[in-house]
């Protein structure tokens, strides 16, 4: 018992001694000089590397940062131009990979989880068709798909030039969307005055859908009665925002890609290279999610099924509100792996001239200023810190769905 | 102590780099045959032939050296480099010498620790647009796409063209030359940009090569020539004045066909006596024989032979001379002299 007192208030007071005889002090002591041991150790083994790297006049200098980069980048969400510094270049491609990165998660989520439920299908061809998907897309390197997609758009696609005329070879989809072989081009929003009250309504809208379907759980569980969910949804979705569109005499207009010069101009531009990459990352990804939401499905004992069926429930509603909650304790640890892989594997970006930061900074900026060094510890800095934030959002949705044990 | 093993190691390891720099032509004589780095394949400049054979303006510079030295123009092992491999394999000894259309920068000389060796092309950034875009000048460029290799000076000379002009171009980075290359001939850039003797190489391997115009404007200076390792001067002198007698050796009018003749015996012109070792001992002062320089000329004859037979104007290649010929016809082509 008396190990485990408080140690300070030991009768017999403390002496230095008892650092190394005492058992209830030894631990900490050796534990504390293997600490300072494994500091020390690493502190030379540091001032080693900046010494040696020194002499070979390899100094540590982060002061490229500051100094333009000098070179164009074609996807800018932020405003940047030539004569902006590495610094903004790196933050240009880290949000270039966080759009790719989220964008890809995304969809490569809703693909697996559907492509996963079918294939356990009790339909031969859907299911079989889901394996061929699942197999086919997840034993070929991801590098492959994202070649296959780009090279393809770029020969199957049309030219901008193939618009010009006439008597076209190509033409836009209902005059809103062109399909070329540089990207796609789609509309874009042009908010006139009053746009932010029509947006703040879409966005109250939203809300109002989740308020609603929360209202109609809790009087489901509280009363029995079971409230329609569909038409009011999209009633509550649609209305307000309408009303608000004429009422506000329509404030946000849609903006259509026009063919001028060698390019189509206006609207929004997805290039070639982000779709490329977006498709081949979710596709491929989304083969690995499908087999972790059947492995999640799998692990529900069938009597749980069995079970809901015999209370009268459709099959629809047996996934939905019996199988995938509980399925979800067993989906989201692996589907964590696969959002960082996703985020890692966007890295490859290089590949088909995607900006992204491994395509700035890990590319021109460390090919045009030689500090290979500096520019590879930021990569991995950011690369950490991005995977870790993943990381610990969707901990918080784990710790949120998971089985609580009281 | 540690510190002390690991300063030992590096110091151990810097006298064997430098014992083996400072022997390259020993290595090379007693291996039999020379190392030579060049491109993957750029048609005229470095390609190997339906038979495997490397041809090409830059594989005759290396063929010249190893006949120099071993006497034998066939001596060689053509090690393919990338542009990102390439000064990794010179400087860990892995080739004796790199001749792979390389810029002479001052970072590249000074900072890299190699040496170049002369200017064997003198080329400059150019574009390449399809004709029936109807477009003349590069100024015209306003909102194009442009297809770029990246990782390379390009890139930045192609923004500072835009910038100091005022326009505007999307631009398309890409790994490899050749999937730019691809991309360009489908139609997903208006512009492919590097250098002009690349983009003249390029073309000639289109399926339509007239559907294709090189523009006027040269954007950048690209002086492109042999390189060597820094520290081993008798080994770059070698580089460096085998590809001098194959420049003065078409100033003086010395060619593959008249030149058993001319090395019969010693002639009137003195200059040509010492360079095809009938007079003078400059082959010695090499570390070489006589006839060093008759050999390296023989194997594909002089500077201007070289020229026409790889990517000159019959060639389909078909590159004028222009800053590449001999000073004396208003080029920038020009040796010291052999005396």
């Amino acid at each position: 018992m008396s190990t485990i007192s408080d140690p300070g208030a030991g009768n017999d007071g403390f002496r230095i001694g008892m650092l190394i005889n005492d058992t209830r002090y030894r631990s900490y002591t050796f534990q504390f000089l293997a600490l300072l041991a494994l500091i020390f150790g690493i502190g030379y083994l540091i001032s080693n590397l900046l010494a040696n790297l020194a002499a070979n006049g390899l100094n540590i200098s982060w002061a490229f940062l500051g100094e333009p980069a000098g070179y164009d980048i074609n996807q800018r969400p932020i405003e940047y131009t030539s004569q902006s510094t590495h610094a903004r270049a790196s933050i240009v491609g880290a949000i270039n990979t966080l759009i790719v990165a989220f964008l890809a998660c995304i969809s490569a989520t809703v693909l697996g989880i559907i492509a996963g439920v079918l294939r356990l299908s009790n339909n031969w061809i859907v299911s079989k068709l889901m394996s061929i998907y699942v197999e086919a897309f997840r034993n070929v390197p991801v590098l492959i798909w994202i070649l296959i997609i780009f090279l393809a758009m770029s020969n199957a696609f049309p030219q901008p030039r193939d618009f010009r005329g006439d008597d076209p070879v190509a033409s836009m989809w209902f005059d809103a969307v062109a399909f070329t072989n540089r990207g796609v081009y789609i509309p874009s929003f042009v908010n006139g005055e009053g746009s932010g009250i029509f947006w703040l309504v879409v966005l109250a809208s939203i809300v109002g859908v989740f308020a609603y379907r929360r209202y109609a759980r809790s009087l489901l569980y509280s009363t029995g009665r079971l409230l329609p969910t569909g038409w009011p949804s999209l009633a509550i979705l649609i209305a307000p925002g309408l009303l608000a569109f004429f009422a506000l005499g329509q404030p946000v207009s849609l903006q259509y890609p026009e063919l001028r010069g060698f390019n189509f101009r206006d609207g929004i531009h997805l290039r070639l290279s982000l779709i490329a990459l977006w498709f081949a990352l979710a596709i491929y990804t989304g083969a690995f999610i499908a087999e972790n939401v059947r492995a999640g499905i799998q692990a529900i004992s069938k009597g749980q099924t069995e079970a809901a069926a015999a209370l009268g429930m459709r099959p629809g509603r047996i996934m939905n509100l019996v199988i995938l909650p509980q399925a979800l304790r067993v989906i989201i640890p692996p589907l964590i792996s696969q959002y960082l892989n996703i985020t890692k594997n966007s890295s490859l970006a290089i590949a088909v001239g995607y900006m992204d930061i491994t395509g700035t900074l890990g590319g021109i900026t460390l090919n045009q200023t030689g500090r290979a060094i500096e520019s590879i510890l930021l990569l991995m800095l950011f690369y950490l810190i991005v995977s870790l934030s993943i990381s610990a959002i969707m901990n918080v949705y784990n710790n949120s769905v998971k089985l609580k044990e009281r | 102590m540690k510190k002390s093993v690991i300063l030992g190691a590096l110091t151990v390891a810097g006298l064997a780099a430098g014992a083996a720099g400072a022997a390259t032509l020993d290595d090379v004589k007693a291996r039999g045959t020379l190392n030579c780095g060049v491109t993957t394949g750029v048609p005229g400049f470095a390609e190997p032939d339906a038979n495997g054979v490397w041809q090409g303006f830059d594989v005759a510079v290396c063929r010249a050296v190893a006949a120099a030295v071993l006497g034998d123009g066939n001596a060689v092992e053509f090690v393919p480099t990338t542009g990102k491999t390439r000064f990794t394999a010179l400087a860990s000894g892995e080739i004796d010498m790199l001749a792979r259309n390389t810029t002479w920068t001052f970072s590249r000389d000074v900072d890299l620790k190699f040496e170049f060796t002369g200017v064997n092309y003198y080329d400059g950034q150019g574009f390449m647009v399809p004709k029936d875009l109807g477009v003349t000048s590069a100024k015209e460029l306003d909102g194009a796409t442009v297809c770029i290799q990246t990782g390379t000076t390009t890139e930045l000379n192609l923004a500072d063209f835009f910038r100091s002009n005022g326009i505007s171009y999307e631009p398309v980075p890409i790994e490899t030359g050749s999937e730019a290359v691809q991309l360009f001939t489908a139609g997903s850039c208006d512009v492919y940009t590097t250098d002009r003797s690349a983009l003249a190489a390029q073309r000639a391997n289109f399926a339509n090569p007239d559907d294709y115009v090189v523009l006027p404007e040269v954007v950048s200076k690209e002086p492109l020539g042999p390189l060597v390792r820094h520290g081993d001067h008798e080994w770059g002198d070698i580089v460096r004045w085998t590809l001098n007698a194959l420049i003065t050796a078409e100033e003086l009018g010395v060619t593959s066909d008249n030149i058993s003749e001319m090395s019969m015996e010693a002639g009137n012109n003195p200059e040509i006596n010492r360079l095809l070792g009938t007079e003078g001992t400059l082959g010695e002062m090499l570390g070489l024989d006589a006839e060093w320089a008759k050999r390296a000329i023989m194997v594909g004859g002089n500077y201007g032979e070289v020229f026409a037979n790889n990517i000159g104007e019959s060639t389909n290649i078909g590159l004028a001379r222009g800053l590449n010929a001999q000073w004396t016809d208003g080029g920038l082509i020009y040796s010291p002299p052999f005396r």
